[in-house]
């Protein structure tokens, strides 16, 4: 019973329960949070992972301002239908450029995590202009606007300077040539291709949209979902040197 | 702590908290017995859990706990043990011809099991659910084939794709007459009238200059599409003569592609889904009646 008496304390003092529940919290996070920051194991060995090229990291922030992770999940779970179906199971190492990472929890659409490379340009276009032509039955919304808005290049640099900050290792270079980077990768004719290629080696770049004339949101989106789950090179990936 | 004096309820006689809200007092009851043994056998399975799977983080490692559990072994485990149940099916079909596939039920149910199931979740998006196309993507249920019907024609293309990034990819092209002004606007809208009315069937304009567009079609278009327009399976030109256009048979969509061909692309397949996968899926289509 004496046991009892003393959780009296708290029971009956607003602040030092606030003060318990603190320190409860606390201990929790030190655990269970903490550890993800040093332990080596949390972020797999892989090879191939990069940052995120400037056009790339553009057509991110559409896909999140459009709220596609509301019905899209990019995270493969460890099941065996998974597997079967996407592909590899996703990795830690392959969100670790993703502030905020992507994988969602709502899969009312397929997952996006090995999209990359499944469709070509104009299938990606065709459906994201009016999912029902290439799905008939599909719930998806059309995004056609996409194909028209010209692409918001004005704080490109600032977005990769931002992700340098968190730990991206973005070079100076490549914060330097953002811009030019990103008109570069959607139209090869006309950008500085050579640089391009140099900053980002063995990198895709092409007329996303379909049209070289200009750089649009389209460019952007589709320019990221080609390159989805493509980075980690799984013939060089050691998995049991990587068990969870 | 102020000390209150104990006081008891009188119609339960359990004790109260001794706070007072407008004539209102609480009773101090304890726990019911059940939740609190429950809480103490959560306790007890924590500790167990600690001891028998991975839990607590250390200083470079965690502690992987004694029954060695791991997701990722486990799911190794089942995928692997699930293709080696398909292995000894799909090396058979792996060495097996047609003919074979087809006199022997039991390959050609596992290869047509398999295959529906990776054409609904690959091919369906772009070449329909039932594989009869949309603009743009070809029908496959059809006998018109852009690069062959036969089943190594049909492995090739779905192994290494149509203007793809494969490096042993289908290709072909052809030229934009109409954007890189190699014919004016005329001679591009008598060929188009030209092969509507006379290979596709389809209705010319009136007035269209036929003859014209014959000559035009003779010498910039037959090294391709052949002189009946019937196509080449090499150069991946598409039989004119077809009733199933791509891109759409009107004398205006014809003049679309021949202004700006549109060169469609058709992704590898080979690696993303391995060749057993690859072969079920060419035995499929194959099979879907078209197949030479
Ligand atoms: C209302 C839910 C919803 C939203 C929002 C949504 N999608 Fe979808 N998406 C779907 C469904 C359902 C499908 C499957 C049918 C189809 O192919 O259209 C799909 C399919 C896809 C596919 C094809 C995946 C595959 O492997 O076949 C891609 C790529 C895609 N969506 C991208 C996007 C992008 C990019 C956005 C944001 C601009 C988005 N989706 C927003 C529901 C949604
Ligand atoms: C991104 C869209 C897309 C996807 C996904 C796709 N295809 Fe195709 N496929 C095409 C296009 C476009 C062509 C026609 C290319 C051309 O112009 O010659 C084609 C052509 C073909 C052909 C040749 C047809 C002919 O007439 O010779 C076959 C066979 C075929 N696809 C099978 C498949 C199979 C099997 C899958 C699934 C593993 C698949 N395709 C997935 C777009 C696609
Ligand atoms: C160098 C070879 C070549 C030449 C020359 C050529 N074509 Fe083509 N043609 C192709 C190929 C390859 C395709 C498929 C391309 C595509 O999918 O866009 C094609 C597609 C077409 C189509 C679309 C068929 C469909 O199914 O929708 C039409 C129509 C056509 N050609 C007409 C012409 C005409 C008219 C000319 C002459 C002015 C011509 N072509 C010259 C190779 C050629």
């Amino acid at each position: 019973m004496s046991a009892w008496k003393k959780h009296e304390i708290f029971e009956k003092n607003s602040l030092i329960l606030t003060i318990g529940i603190v320190v409860m919290i606390s201990i929790g996070g030190l655990v269970e949070i903490v550890p993800l920051y040093y332990l080596k194991s949390t972020i797999e060995e892989t090879e191939g992972m990069r940052p995120y090229t400037p056009l790339e990291l553009a057509g991110r922030n559409i896909y999140v301002r459009e709220g596609c992770y509301t019905c899209h999940s990019q995270q493969i779970r460890p099941l065996r239908d998974e597997l079967e179906r996407y592909g590899p199971y996703s990795l830690a190492a392959e969100s670790m450029y993703d502030r905020p990472f992507q994988w969602g929890s709502k899969r009312t659409g397929p997952d996006l995590a090995r999209v990359g490379g499944k469709y070509s340009d104009e299938w990606h276009r065709d459906h994201l202009i009016n999912p029902r032509s290439v799905s008939p039955t599909s719930v998806m919304p059309g995004y056609p606007f996409l194909a028209e808005n010209k692409l918001d290049t004005r704080d490109i640099r600032e977005h990769l300077e931002l992700n340098a900050v968190y730990g991206v290792p973005y070079t100076e270079e490549q914060i330097q040539y953002a811009r030019a980077d990103l008109v570069a990768q959607a139209n090869p004719d006309r950008g500085d291709i050579d640089g391009f290629e140099e900053r980002y080696p063995g990198v895709a770049a092409r007329a996303f949209d379909g049209d070289p004339s200009d750089v649009t949101e389209m460019d952007a989106l589709v320019a990221y979902l080609q390159m989805l789950g493509t980075l980690v090179d799984f013939e060089l990936y050691d998995n049991n040197a990587n068990l969870r | 702590m102020a000390e209150h004096k104990k006081e008891i309820d009188k119609l339960s006689g359990v004790e109260t908290t001794g706070h007072e809200w407008d004539g209102l007092k609480e009773l101090n009851n304890p726990l019911p017995k059940w939740w609190l043994y429950l809480f103490y056998a959560t306790i007890v399975w924590s500790v167990g859990y600690w001891v028998l799977m991975p839990s607590w983080p250390l200083v470079s490692d965690y502690t992987s706990g004694l029954l060695g559990h791991s997701q990722r072994a486990n799911v190794h485990r089942e995928f692997e043990a699930a293709m080696s149940e398909r292995a000894e099916t799909g090396n058979q079909l792996m060495e097996a011809s047609l003919e074979e596939i087809r006199s022997t039920p039991e390959l050609l149910e596992f290869a047509l099991a398999s295959g529906g199931a990776a054409f609904a979740d690959n091919c369906a998006p772009c070449h329909g659910t039932g594989a009869t196309g949309f603009e743009g993507y070809p029908n496959l249920q059809d006998d018109v084939w852009i690069w062959g019907g036969s089943m190594d024609d049909i492995l090739q293309t779905i192994s290494y794709g149509v203007r793809s990034e494969h490096p042993d990819t289908r290709f072909g092209e052809m030229l934009a007459f109409g954007r890189d002004e190699i014919l004016n606007d005329d001679e591009i809208s008598a060929v188009a009238n030209y092969v509507a009315a006379e290979l596709a069937g389809t209705e010319p304009e009136d007035g269209a200059d036929l003859d014209t567009g014959a000559t035009v079609y003779m010498d910039n278009c037959a090294a391709c599409h052949g002189d009946e327009g019937l196509g080449s399976k090499e150069l991946g030109a598409p039989n004119l003569t077809a009733p199933n256009y791509l891109y759409g048979n009107t004398v205006e969509a014809i003049e679309a592609q021949v202004n700006n061909p549109r060169h469609g692309v058709m992704p590898p397949w080979i690696d993303r889904l391995g060749e057993t996968t690859v072969k079920s899926l060419a035995v499929y289509v194959h099979s879907l009646g078209g197949g030479q």
